[in-house]
């Protein structure tokens, strides 16, 4: 789960990583109160979105004055902000960081992520700060220092002393440094991240060091233990059939084909969407309905899928594990009734209960098309887009 | 021949498989809820040897004929169990593991979605002082077909036969192992390794227990989106696997930075592309397929199956 800049910044102050000082606003009179409140300007407007590139998309802009603040707040509000991660849609901006602008003298990164292979964390630092890691990563790979943290034993100091001496900090730097660097890594581990990025980390020209931006993930496994993280979830940020879903307990990504899917497994799914695709149709979503999945999920799922106008037909996969063929077909047949159907349906099912699960749909007056297997399904598909 | 230290062509081996055998003792942890008791009794009607079942404070109580204990280590003292099949919710699933390995369990295998990234952190690095190997999380387990059935795959799909397979997905190893099975290509084992980013057992593990495996023919792997396993493996066959391969690559048409329903599945910082993991296969001299439905014709194609049986 990805949280805003704000909210980060927020936590980041309850572990002692120095942000600089400011607030959010909802609106334009709220960033200038925030602007007012703060002892001297200039100041920054940030857009509160989940992506990066905002300051490219014209997202964050610097104020000189309160008022300044109100003007610049009152244009970033409510637009549509265009990042190279947002996509060509874009994203409507609801809230504004308003914070005091720094006098900046260095640049740094930090970040900690997992690394699937070692099995740890891993805390990344760099003095290109500024830049997005994987570039760096890619381009000058020996200005990244790395360590990866010993669960047992913890972050040790001589590792955040490496970091902070590979990236040539000064040694007036040393003691700050560490003490952010452990702080972020206690985080990461109290509160269950899945990735803690601080980019930049700036030194100041009075010789301080601040996180100026904070992009924190949170692991969705973890979430059960950490209620309060739950509610930093901001439901405007998701696609509203994603949200949708979740509420159903569905896996469900929106994508931008023609031919909705619905499968259970996620690998089968995947391997579905890749189907459509080798067909000559693209995928409009991936939809795991799971390996418990009930009447109710399955209906669910359905018309989830054929919420999206863009669905041209649908492809329903199942090989029936756990999940039976007639639970998925009764499922199938409970959605058509509240449901208008008005595309054609494809259906391939195999495994547990298959025969009971066919008889179902046969009965049901449902009209559609049964596919034998992966490729005779794939044919089905190609001869519905032609 | 008797006593010589080479292993035994697969036409001379009638039982042989990897992880899990004729020999194998299950206990299955969490066996008195609702998924626990269901597949305890699916892997017993198989022909497992489901010897225990473990949930803290039922000990005493029965699951039809298989025995409840408090704790993994009275299951081993009392049944003997030397494999675990572990069902516990999330929130208790790093402590099962654990606690199956402190036991002397050799091999468990956790089905168990949604383990905090964190708690397999450490639970990883626990296990490296243990002999216990640990299958998953996230994962159907493991099938040595005609033998033992460790997981909760369909049993009655598979046919016993020649051809391991490893997967990091449930249903795509159904689907694979299904069109195998109609064209009459049995299997030694199939693992499924788990959709998690972090698993107890890798492809790497995975294919050098098959290239030991006398039984074992040729190995079918199936990959998916995140991370670099798969291109771990490519560098391993290249080296080590003198067997034939054949593999699939789930997500090709996935868009980066979503996760695809696994927790594992997801394409992030410019790494864990399908393109990329088909290629470092291919490379690798394995047979990729790019559809999943040409998977089992595949495979015949590769064995020069004569559809023995």
């Amino acid at each position: 789960m990805k949280i805003h800049e704000y909210q980060g910044k927020d936590l980041l102050k309850k572990f002692n990583v120095p942000v600089p000082p400011g607030d959010v606003a909802a609106n334009s009179q709220e960033a200038r109160q925030v602007a007012e409140a703060l002892t001297e300007g200039p100041f920054v407007v940030k857009a509160q979105i989940h992506a990066g590139g905002r300051g490219k998309g014209g997202g964050i802009k610097p104020a000189a004055t309160p008022e300044e603040v109100e003007e610049v707040a009152h244009q970033i509000l409510g637009m549509t902000l265009v990042t190279p991660q947002t996509g060509p849609e874009g994203r409507v901006v609801n809230k504004v960081l308003v914070e005091q602008a720094q006098q900046i003298a260095q640049e740094l990164y930090l970040g900690i992520v997992l690394d699937r292979t070692l099995a740890r964390p891993v805390i990344m630092m760099s003095a290109a700060g500024g830049m997005e890691i994987e570039e760096v990563a890619a381009r000058t790979p020996e200005l990244i220092i790395k360590e990866a943290v010993d669960p047992v034993a913890g972050l040790m100091p001589f590792q955040a002393r490496n970091l902070a001496f590979g990236v040539g900090l000064s040694p007036q730097l040393l003691r700050p440094a560490v003490s952010i660097i452990d702080n972020l890594y206690k985080m990461f581990v109290a509160l269950d991240f899945s990735l803690a990025e601080i980019n930049p980390l700036v030194v100041t020209k009075n010789g301080t060091m601040l996180a100026l931006d904070a992009k924190i993930n949170l692991d969705d496994n973890a979430l059960f233990r950490h209620h309060n993280l739950a509610a930093l979830e901001d439901p405007e940020e998701m696609d509203p059939l994603e949200h949708e879903a979740r509420k159903h307990h569905l896996n469900y990504i929106r994508l931008t084909g023609n031919i909705g899917a619905m499968v259970n497994g996620a690998g089968l799914a995947m391997a579905t969407m890749d189907l459509i695709k080798a067909a000559g149709a693209e995928p409009a979503n991936f939809l795991d309905v799971g390996g418990g999945a009930s009447t109710e999920m399955v209906t669910n799922g359905f018309r989830i899928i054929l919420a999206d106008p863009h669905v041209k037909g649908v492809l329903i996969n199942i090989f029936g594990g756990i999940l039976r063929c007639d639970i998925l077909a009764n499922g199938v047949v409970e959605a058509v009734k509240t449901v208008q159907v008005k595309v054609p349906i494809i259906v391939r099912l195999e495994g547990t209960n298959v025969e009971l699960g066919r008889e179902i749909l046969e009965k049901s007056g449902l009209t559609f098309t049964v596919a034998t297997d992966m490729l005779d399904a794939a044919q089905k598909v190609a001869a519905l887009v032609q | 021949m008797e006593g010589l230290p080479f292993p035994k062509l697969a036409s001379e081996r009638g039982n042989m498989s990897v992880l899990v055998d004729n020999n194998t003792r299950l206990v299955v942890q969490g066996i008195t809820g609702k998924e626990g008791s269901f597949h305890a009794r699916a892997c017993a009607a198989y022909g497992t040897k489901v010897v225990a079942g473990v949930t803290p404070g039922k000990g005493g109580q029965m699951i039809d004929d298989i025995p409840v204990f408090n704790t993994v280590a009275q299951a081993v003292k009392e049944q003997g169990a030397n494999t675990s099949l572990i069902f516990v919710p999330p929130a208790f699933a790093a402590d099962a593991i654990l606690e199956a390995a402190a036991a002397g369990i050799k091999v468990a295998v956790c089905i168990t979605e949604g383990i905090p990234t964190l708690d397999m952190v450490k639970v990883m690095a626990a296990l490296k002082n243990t002999d216990c190997r640990l299958i998953g999380p996230n994962c159907p387990g493991i099938i040595s077909p005609g033998q033992a059935k460790v997981g909760i795959m369909p049993g009655h799909i598979h046919k016993p036969g020649p051809m391991g397979l490893v997967s990091r997905s449930g249903t795509l190893t159904y689907e694979a192992v299904h069109q195998m099975t109609l064209l009459g290509i049995g299997q030694s084992t199939c693992v499924g390794i788990g959709g998690d980013p972090l698993i107890g057992t890798d492809f790497i593990d995975m294919l050098r227990l098959f290239e030991a495996d006398p039984a074992t023919e040729g190995v079918v792997l199936i990959g998916e989106i995140g991370g670099t396993a798969e291109e771990g493996a490519a560098a391993f066959i290249a080296r080590q696997v003198l067997k034939p391969v054949v593999g699939f690559i789930a997500g090709q048409t996935a868009p980066a930075g979503k996760r695809m329903g696994h927790a594992g599945a997801i394409i992030s910082g410019g790494s864990g592309k399908a393109a990329d993991k088909i290629a470092a296969l291919t490379q690798a001299g394995v047979t990729v397929v790019t559809n999943i439905g040409e998977l089992g014709q595949t495979v015949k194609r590769v064995m020069g199956y004569r559809g023995r049986s």
